[in-house]
């Protein structure tokens, strides 16, 4: 992460765009308010810094975020990112999304960018139900729970976001609080400076459609904000990690599963760097021409 | 064996030569090898295969038309028929002329007492080949002894053949390359005492350095031509050649190609780059087109520079994985929700499928709008001979715009076309733009104005009618005006040509209009087609309910022309110039 001393030093006065659409009260507000800190702290070029997403309230995002900025099609911010982080290695890709953005309509790319290790920070903001299409059931609606796509009561399981996240081989997965600002901003922090697919699940309450739904973990509404204790915590295993994701209600807090490995974009400009090195004295045309000839 | 006395003793101008086998034999590599001969003699060629759809390979076949003057199409029947297996043989005899050769695997096929006029020659493929090569051969090596038989058939240029085999097995094991001229030598060699040797007439297609390969090859190298670097793509029958090319080449010239998790998350990837500033690249066939149209459509409306190739097959759904149709052309056009312009390209022929990549990045590039080339089975897996492309002409340096961008600076200005700030592109007063898929105003902040969203379908359609004003005029082959104007697209180009010839002999006044810009069409198209009595639209598609195909209805809604016609063909196979023939003659005796 370099600083950028020659441009204008980044304040949140200079990142705040357009008055975000969110209801009032809406979590969404403390992870925008807590992503102006993480860049403000962390002074990445202002120009670097790309805001992606999909479809959905939180995916407006990049409309309240002076960056350069992407709103795409529902589900396929990842993939999207991707192109972005592996064609240009010199952003800064961040990635904004709901739950039914990420585990739901865009679950498949959720475990491929995540295996492939692209490099990337990408924020779940949780809220357990589909708010801009107005209260229907998502993955990660709890049983019992009434929508208008389920007036009797969700039926099918939810899935759990951490086992879910663990699993597809993610190199940094964390889970925050939109109630808690300081957490958040040390989540953030960490899952931008980790080199690679880093992704936080932030619980992050629609108060208009799913009032309280994360209170159990908010010590203000008599909840328990419980942090993973990481001087136990072996954070390169997934086992634990994925025994640590069993608890959801309202479970632990923190730092899940972080480890090094190679990033895709790594891999792929090493394989570009050798294959340039090879004729480094010629041009695209000559190579074409190079192999027009073995056509003859 | 009949002991017919065969084929006139003066030189071959044109022969078509149908191997018939399974696809695991090896007939492909000899339809490749004797290609490479003919692009590198002067001599033209056209080739066309059919390929099972089965992983482990099954009945195909692979025919050469050989040419000393320019060869448009793959041979309506074959002048000599090889046969491998008896299901080959009893197959496509029927495709053999009166009077053609029949080679068959004496191993293997019991010849057919018949009526019919074709000279039968048995010669043991298999255990001659064994018996060149040593013990442990098995099936291998027949296919390389069956082009020693047609070389020393047609009298092709030994040495040259030679070296064409010798360089397609550099680097392998040398027993391979060994026993591969042990099975040739021994083909050529072997005594078909029952007919003169054939000798082909010295090509006539002089020009310098001339290539012979299959359209999928000349499509992706095309668009490194044009300065495309980046891709993503999943792999289906029949694109996935130029995936697999584009993965190993864009590397060499500094970019990347992806392969990705599904067709959603392939045209997702290449957005992204193309957003990121480089010109982006994914392709499919039909179904994967489908699956790529939400984001071909927020390209339109966001206004991305994006090439997106599909290699039609026979549809719908899975329909004939591995066979030839035109049936996408809508699909291409209209797949999308809402109004969502966007540009569409059509090769004509393999060496065409290089300059219609190029002209697609360049739409693209000047137009920052998603092009989508259409190509096609036949085309993608055939091979031609051409002359080398002219680098210094079509060659094409990316960029990367990064500069800084001014306080004026609109991402969707109303009177201009968009020309994206790309992300790392400082801006004057630190205020930076948001590319989107929502409606939008001239600064990209969402807008549900009704007045702006009109204004802004308005800028997104001008942009392709400012393209159509400045297209030129199609290629026009034949007669201005008369009885019938065939107007094609994409790789009935050949057929067609030679219709147009055919009927042009037999006096009937007859042009042909093949068209490469399908979506813009270029301007006055209307006025050419009064000009004739009949417009006659070949294509591999259905006619549909109302009795006309893809094009044919797209040229009739654009022109209110009622003369014009299509002649529909949807048998997963080319045209035979007899069918183009037949049909413009039932149209002329209307």
């Amino acid at each position: 992460m370099s600083a950028n001393p020659t441009a204008e030093k980044l304040t949140k006065k200079i990142l705040k765009a357009d008055h975000p659409t969110w209801c009032p009260a809406c979590g969404d507000f403390a992870v925008l308010a807590s992503f102006f800190n993480v860049i403000q702290k962390l002074q990445i070029p202002h120009e670097k810094i790309v805001c992606v997403a999909g479809i959905g309230c939180s995916s407006r995002f990049p409309y309240f975020v002076n960056t350069h900025g992407i709103h795409f099609i529902h589900g396929r911010a990842l993939p999207l990112a991707t192109g972005i982080s592996l064609s240009r290695p010199d952003l800064h890709v961040f990635v904004f999304g709901g739950d039914g953005d990420g585990y739901s309509i865009g679950g498949n790319h959720l475990t491929h960018a995540a295996r492939k290790n692209v490099n990337l920070s990408y924020v779940i903001m949780d809220n357990y139900v589909y708010g801009l299409t107005k209260n229907q059931t998502s993955p990660t609606t709890p049983i019992g729970r009434k929508s208008k796509t389920d007036p009797r009561g969700a039926i099918d399981r939810p899935i759990n976001p951490m086992t879910q996240l663990v699993a597809t081989g993610a190199t940094f997965v964390a889970r925050t609080h939109a109630a808690q600002v300081k957490h958040m901003n040390e989540m953030f922090e960490r899952a931008i400076l980790h080199p690679g697919f880093a992704v936080v699940e932030t619980l992050s309450e629609c108060t208009m459609f799913y009032p309280g739904a994360f209170d159990s973990g908010n010590p203000r509404k008599g909840g328990a904000f419980d942090l993973v204790d990481e001087t136990t915590q072996d954070l390169t295993s997934t086992s634990e990690a994925l025994k640590l994701a069993e608890d959801t209600s309202p479970g632990k807090f923190g730092v899940y599963y972080e480890t090094k490995l190679p990033t895709k974009n790594e891999l792929e400009w090493a394989w570009v760097n050798d294959e340039q090195a090879k004729s480094p004295d010629l041009s695209g045309k000559d190579l074409l021409r190079k192999r027009f000839a073995a056509m003859r | 064996m009949t002991s017919a006395q065969a084929t006139p003793p003066e030189a071959l101008r044109n022969a078509v030569i149908r191997l018939a086998g399974y696809s695991q034999d090896g007939i492909q590599s000899i339809g490749a090898f004797l290609a490479q001969l003919a692009g590198s003699t002067a001599q033209d060629v056209m080739t066309h295969m059919t390929i099972p759809s089965t992983i482990s390979g099954g009945p195909s076949i692979y025919q050469v038309h050989l040419g000393s003057g320019k060869v448009l199409h793959p041979g309506d029947e074959a002048d000599t028929l090889v046969a491998f297996y008896q299901d080959s043989y009893d197959n496509h005899l029927k495709s053999l002329r009166d009077g053609g050769i029949c080679f068959y695997d004496s191993d293997k096929v019991e010849e057919l007492k018949m009526e019919r006029d074709i000279i039968h020659i048995g010669v043991p493929f298999t255990s001659a080949a064994i018996e060149a090569i040593g013990g442990s051969a098995k099936d291998r090596g027949k296919n390389i002894f069956v082009l020693g038989v047609l070389c020393s058939v047609y009298k092709l240029d030994r040495e040259k053949l030679a070296e064409i085999i010798g360089r397609k097995f550099r680097g392998k094991p040398e027993d391979i390359l060994r026993n591969a001229m042990l099975a040739f030598d021994a083909g050529f060699a072997w005594p078909v005492h029952d007919i003169d040797h054939m000798p082909f007439a010295p090509g006539e297609n002089e020009e310098a350095n001339r290539l012979s390969t299959d359209g999928n090859t000349m499509l992706g190298l095309g668009l490194i031509a044009g300065g495309c670097r980046f891709g993503a793509g999943y792999p289906i029958t029949p694109w996935t050649s130029i995936m697999e090319m584009l993965r190993s080449e864009l590397p060499k010239y500094g970019g990347m190609f992806i392969q990705a998790e599904d067709e959603l998350a392939a045209v997702s990837i290449a957005i992204g780059a193309a957003y990121s500033g480089h010109l982006a690249i994914t392709g499919s066939s039909g179904p994967g087109l489908s699956l790529k149209s939400e984001a071909i459509g927020y390209a339109c409306m966001a206004e991305i520079p994006l090439i997106v190739v599909n290699v039609q097959r026979g549809g719908p759904s899975t329909g004939l994985p591995t066979s030839v149709e035109q049936s996408d052309l809508m699909q291409a056009i209209y797949g999308s929700h809402g109004d969502a312009p966007r540009v569409v390209l059509a090769p004509r022929d393999v060496e065409d499928c290089f300059h219609t990549a190029i002209e697609a990045c360049r739409i693209a590039r000047e137009y920052s709008t998603p092009v989508i080339i259409l190509s096609d089975q036949a085309i993608a897996t055939r091979i031609e001979a051409f002359p080398e492309p002219d680098l210094e002409k079509y060659w094409k340096e990316p960029t990367l715009d990064l500069s800084e961008r001014g306080a004026d600076f609109k991402p969707y200005p109303l009177d201009k076309i968009t020309r994206h700030a790309p992300p790392g592109s400082p801006t004057s007063e630190a205020k930076y733009p948001v590319v989107t898929g929502l409606e939008h105003d001239e600064w990209g902040h969402p807008s549900s104005n009704p007045l702006n969203h009109e204004a802004m379908s308005g800028k997104r359609r001008e942009k392709l009618i400012k393209l159509a004003n400045s297209l030129p005029s199609p290629d026009f082959f034949g007669d201005e005006q008369g009885d019938l104007l065939f107007v094609g697209w994409g790789s009935t180009y050949g057929p067609i040509k030679e219709a147009t010839e055919q009927l042009r002999a037999a006096g009937h006044k007859v042009g042909s209009l093949h068209l490469r810009h399908i979506h813009p069409l270029r301007n006055g198209l209307g006025d050419i087609f009064h000009r004739f009595t009949h417009v006659l639209i070949p294509e591999m598609n259905d006619p549909g309910i109302y009795g006309n195909g893809q094009l044919a209805t797209l040229l009739r809604s654009v022109t209110c022309n009622p003369n014009i016609q299509s002649l529909n063909k949807i048998q997963c196979i080319t045209f035979r110039v007899k069918e183009i023939v037949d049909g413009a003659l039932k149209t002329l005796s209307l």
